[in-house]
C-alpha cells in the first residue's frame, strides 16, 4: 500500500497504478486499468513494445503492481508461453495467471507468429490487445489493424489517396479458427462488458484472446474528453462489433441500434479528409457496407 | 545448510528490476489545468467516473460521494464528459 | 558411465543432466539430433521438463527467456540461420541478465544455403553479451554444458552461455565419452536459484526502458560483469576437474607450445586435426604448438599475450570471415598483441568455410603461405572453379 495524499492510498495489488505517462483520456490506460482490477494480483504480465509498456515503465518508475516482463515487440506471446510453461513446472499453474499484453501493431502484425504459436500450443494464455489501430507510440503508423480509409502517417490522406486503403485485418475470427476456448472483442467504453469479458478469459483455461478498441486522442484526432463516447460510436455503428467466440464459434454478439457510421467518423481527424467532397462520400458507403457487413453477419440488430 | 551460512547476495545489475508501483513518486497532477468538481447531488453511484478514468485516481467515499486525487488527475475531462447524469464539472485550478 | 554416442546425443544427456525446467527449440539442421534426443528424453520421462515445441527460433529463445524469468532453468539450441534468427532475442537476453545455456551448433550462413560447417554464425553474435566456449572433441561438450549453466548462474555472472560445437563433425559423429551420473552432477550444479524472478509474492518489473541518462551505465555494468566472468570460468573449470578428473583448459589450452616457434590457434574440433599435423611436424624437427581458445567471450588478452609471448610466428586458422575486412579472431589477436615489445606477425588462414574438410594438406598449404608471407588469405580456396565461373 502507498500513500499518495491525505485519504487516497493505492494498493500495489489493484495491478496498475497512476503516476504512469499516458497521454490525458488514454483510452489504453483506462482498459489496462479495468482489466487488471478483475485479474488480481495472482498474475504475470507478459507485454510489447509499445505506447503501454513505453509510459508504464520508464526505469526506475513502473505503473505495474504484479510481476510483469517486457522483452521485445514482437515475441510476447512466446515470452508467456515460457512463463506459463515455467509456472507448469513449478506447479503454480493453477494458482497463477498468465496475461499478455500487445499492441495492434504487436498483434496484427509482428507478433502474429509468435501469437499463432501460442494459440496453436495450447498455452494458459489470456491475451489482450490493446486496438488503437495504428502504431501509435512511434507516431501513428498503420497496421494491419487500421480501419479502411483512416488517414495515418504510413497511410496519409493526400491528392492521390484516401488514407489506409485495405479493410482491418480480422484477426478474432483468425484467433477464432485456431480453435481456443475463448475470443472475444470488446471496447474501453463499455466498461462493464469488458470486466466481463476479462474475468470469462482469465476464468477459461487454455489461450484465451480478447481485443480491446481504445480510443486514442491524439492518434485519431479527438478532443481527449470524448474517449469513451468515440469509443461507443464505433460499436454502435457496427464497425466494431462486441462479439464472443467459444471453441472458435460465434456465441453471442451484443445488439445495437445501428447509427449511420457518418457518426462516429466525423469527429475524429482521421477521417476529416472524407467529408471534403463528392469523392470522399464514396469512401463513406464503403465503410457504411463494411459495418453493414458485420451487422449482418454477427446478427447485430435481430 | 542453516539460514545463518547463507552468502549475502549481490544487489541485482542496475536497471534490471524495477520496484513495483514506483510510478507513485511522479506525480501527475500537474499535467493539467482542468480538476473534476463532483456534484454529489445529482449522482446516481453508477460508477462510470470510477471506471473509465485512465489514472485510476477517482474513488468514493460513500456510495454517491465521488472525488478525483488531484495528485495524479491530468484533467483529461473523461469523466465529466461520461457521466451520464451531467454530475462532474471541469473546473479551471492553476497551481 | 563411458558410452560410445553420437555427439548430439552427448549433448542431450548433459543437458538433462543439468535438470532443466523448460527445454524449448525449433528444428534446424545439424542441431536436429539434439532436439530430437531431447524430445525422446521428454517422453520417457528421463528428463522431467515442460518441451515446449516453438514455431521459429525468434520464440525458442524467448520462450527460454520467459521461462528463466519465471524462475526455470532454460535450455534451446540451434544454428545458422537459426542463430540469426533469434539473435535480436540473444541480445536482449544477455541485456536482461538472464542465465541461461543455448548450444551453437557452428554451421555456415547462408547466402549461398550451406549446412555444413564452420563458424560464421556464433562468430556473427560475439557482440551480444553471451559467453562463448569453443569446445573441441565429443567429450569436452558434454563437460562443457554442464560447466555452462553453473558459469552463467553465478552471481558475478549473470550472463548467458553458449556452447560452441562444429556441426556435422561433433554433432553427428560417435565417440566415446563418460558421461557423468545424475548424483556427480547435482552435486556439482545445485538447483537454479534466481538472484530475481517474475513472482507475485515480489512483483516485480523486469524489461523497463532506460534513458540516456543511465543506458551507458547499465551497459558498463554488463561489460565490466563479462570481463570478470573470465575468472568464474576459470574457476568452475577447477572445480570440474577437481569433482570430475577432467581439464581443458580455462580460457585457452596450449599443446606443444613452451618452446614454439611458430604457434598456430584456432577454435573448435579443427584443434584435433591441428594437434596431429604438429606432432607430425614436430618430428620432422620443426618447433611447432598449438594454442586452443576455448574461451572467445569474454575475450582473453591477458591469457592470449601470455601463451603468445615467445613465439616468432602465429598462425590463426579462422572458420569464419568478416566481410570486407578479413579474419575475426585474427584482428582480435593482432589487437592483443598491439603495444607488446615484441609483436610477431599474425597470419590470417580462413579455411573451412562450408564444410570444407581441413587436412594435413591443408594445414601444409597454410605453413608454406606464411613462410612466404602471406598474411590474409582463403587456405585450400580451389581455383579452377573460380576461373571456371
Amino acid at each position: 500500500m502507498t500513500t499518495s495524499a491525505p485519504g487516497f492510498t493505492y494498493e500495489i495489488a489493484r495491478g496498475f497504478l497512476p503516476g504512469h505517462r499516458a497521454c490525458a483520456g488514454c483510452g489504453q490506460a483506462a482498459a489496462v486499468r479495468i482489466v487488471m482490477e478483475v485479474a488480481g494480483p495472482n498474475v504475470i504480465v507478459a507485454n510489447a513494445t509499445g505506447c503501454l509498456e513505453v509510459f508504464s515503465t520508464p526505469h526506475p518508475e513502473s505503473a505495474w503492481g504484479v510481476p510483469w516482463i517486457h522483452s521485445l515487440f514482437e515475441n510476447h506471446p512466446a515470452v508467456a508461453s515460457g512463463v506459463e510453461a515455467a509456472l507448469k513446472v513449478q506447479g503454480k499453474i493453477n494458482d497463477v495467471r498468465v496475461l499478455c499484453f500487445g499492441g495492434d501493431g504487436a498483434t496484427f502484425d509482428i507478433g502474429f507468429g509468435a501469437l499463432s504459436g501460442m494459440f496453436e500450443r495450447g498455452h494458459d494464455v489470456a491475451y489482450f490487445c490493446m486496438d488503437n489501430e495504428a502504431y501509435m507510440n512511434t507516431g501513428v503508423q498503420r497496421s494491419g489493424s487500421t480501419p479502411f480509409a483512416a488517414a495515418t502517417t504510413t497511410s496519409p490522406a493526400g491528392r492521390r489517396s484516401f488514407g489506409e486503403d485495405r479493410p482491418k485485418k480480422d484477426l478474432p475470427s483468425i484467433a477464432a479458427a485456431h480453435g481456443i476456448p475463448y475470443v472475444a472483442t470488446a471496447s474501453m467504453s463499455f466498461f462493464a462488458d469488458l470486466r466481463r469479458k476479462a474475468k470469462k478469459a482469465l476464468d477459461t483455461r487454455g489461450p484465451k484472446y480478447v481485443q480491446v478498441h481504445v480510443p486514442c486522442p491524439p492518434g485519431w484526432g479527438y478532443d481527449e474528453k470524448n474517449s469513451v463516447e468515440i469509443g461507443r460510436l464505433a460499436v454502435e455503428c457496427g464497425l466494431y462489433p462486441l462479439v464472443e467466440w467459444e471453441n472458435g464459434e460465434v456465441a453471442r454478439a451484443r445488439k445495437i441500434k445501428p447509427i449511420p457510421v457518418e457518426e462516429y467518423l466525423k469527429p475524429q481527424r482521421r477521417f476529416r479528409h472524407l467529408f471534403r467532397g463528392e469523392a470522399g462520400k464514396a469512401q463513406i458507403a464503403q465503410i457504411q457496407a463494411l459495418a453493414d457487413a458485420n451487422i449482418k453477419k454477427y446478427g447485430l440488430t435481430e | 545448510m542453516t539460514a545463518t551460512a547463507k552468502k549475502p547476495r549481490r544487489k541485482p545489475p542496475l536497471g534490471i528490476v524495477t520496484k513495483p508501483g514506483s510510478s507513485l513518486r511522479n506525480r501527475t497532477g500537474p499535467w493539467g489545468i482542468l480538476r473534476p468538481e463532483f456534484d454529489w447531488g445529482k449522482c446516481t453511484g453508477c460508477n462510470t467516473c470510477e471506471s473509465i478514468c485512465p489514472e485510476g485516481c477517482i474513488r468514493h467515499l460513500e456510495k454517491k460521494q465521488y472525488e478525483a486525487d488531484t495528485e495524479y488527475c491530468k484533467g483529461c475531462g473523461m469523466c465529466a464528459a461520461a457521466c451520464p447524469f451531467s454530475a462532474i464539472t471541469m473546473k479551471e485550478e492553476h497551481r | 558411465m563411458r558410452k560410445m554416442i553420437e555427439g548430439s546425443r552427448g549433448v542431450a544427456e548433459a543437458v538433462g543432466l543439468c535438470r532443466p525446467g523448460v527445454i524449448s527449440a525449433y528444428p534446424i539442421t545439424p542441431q536436429t539430433h539434439i532436439v530430437e534426443e531431447l524430445s525422446q528424453m521428454v517422453a520417457d520421462g528421463d528428463i522431467d521438463a515442460e518441451y515446449v515445441r516453438v514455431e521459429s527460433e525468434h520464440s525458442a529463445a524467448s520462450v527460454c527467456l520467459g521461462a528463466v524469468a519465471a524462475g526455470c532453468r532454460s535450455y534451446s539450441a540451434t544454428t545458422s540461420q537459426g542463430m540469426m534468427l533469434m539473435a535480436e532475442v540473444l541480445y536482449n537476453i544477455a541485456g536482461m541478465r538472464l542465465p541461461m545455456v543455448i548450444t551453437g551448433v557452428n554451421r555456415a550462413l547462408s547466402a549461398p544455403l550451406n549446412i555444413w560447417n564452420d563458424q560464421q554464425d556464433t562468430m556473427a553474435i560475439r557482440d551480444s553479451g553471451w559467453i562463448q566456449l569453443y569446445a573441441e572433441n565429443n567429450q569436452e561438450v558434454v563437460d562443457m554444458h554442464i560447466q555452462a549453466f553453473k558459469i552463467s548462474e553465478d552471481d558475478r555472472v549473470l550472463l548467458p552461455v553458449m556452447v560452441c560445437m562444429d556441426g556435422f563433425i561433433l554433432t553427428h559423429t560417435y565417440e566415446t565419452v563418460d558421461v557423468p551420473t545424475q548424483e556427480q552432477v547435482d552435486a556439482f550444479l545445485p538447483a537454479y536459484d534466481p538472484l530475481y524472478k517474475l513472482d507475485p509474492k515480489e512483483p516485480y518489473t523486469l524489461g523497463a526502458f532506460a534513458g540516456p541518462e543511465m543506458y551507458e551505465e547499465v551497459r558498463y555494468e554488463i561489460q565490466r560483469d563479462a570481463l570478470a566472468s573470465k575468472d568464474v570460468i576459470g574457476e568452475v573449470a577447477r572445480d570440474f576437474q577437481a569433482a570430475f578428473g577432467r581439464w581443458y583448459g580455462d580460457v585457452l589450452d596450449s599443446y606443444r607450445c613452451d618452446d614454439a616457434e611458430t604457434i598456430y590457434v584456432a577454435m573448435g574440433s579443427v584443434i584435433g586435426t591441428m594437434k596431429d599435423w604438429c606432432d607430425m611436424r614436430r618430428e620432422q624437427g620443426e618447433k611447432i604448438g598449438v594454442l586452443k581458445l576455448r574461451c572467445f567471450r569474454p575475450f582473453p588478452q591477458d591469457e592470449l599475450r601470455a601463451a603468445l609471448a615467445k613465439a616468432r610466428r602465429v598462425v590463426v586458422l579462422e572458420k569464419a570471415i568478416s566481410v570486407g575486412a578479413y579474419g575475426i579472431l585474427a584482428a582480435e589477436i593482432r589487437a592483443a598483441l598491439y603495444g607488446q615489445a615484441a609483436t610477431p606477425p599474425v597470419h590470417c588462414a580462413v579455411v573451412g568455410l562450408g564444410g570444407r574438410d581441413i587436412t594435413f594438406d591443408t594445414l601444409d598449404e597454410i605453413e608454406s603461405k606464411t613462410r612466404a608471407g602471406e598474411m590474409d588469405f582463403f587456405a585450400g580456396l580451389r581455383r579452377e572453379m573460380l576461373e571456371a565461373g
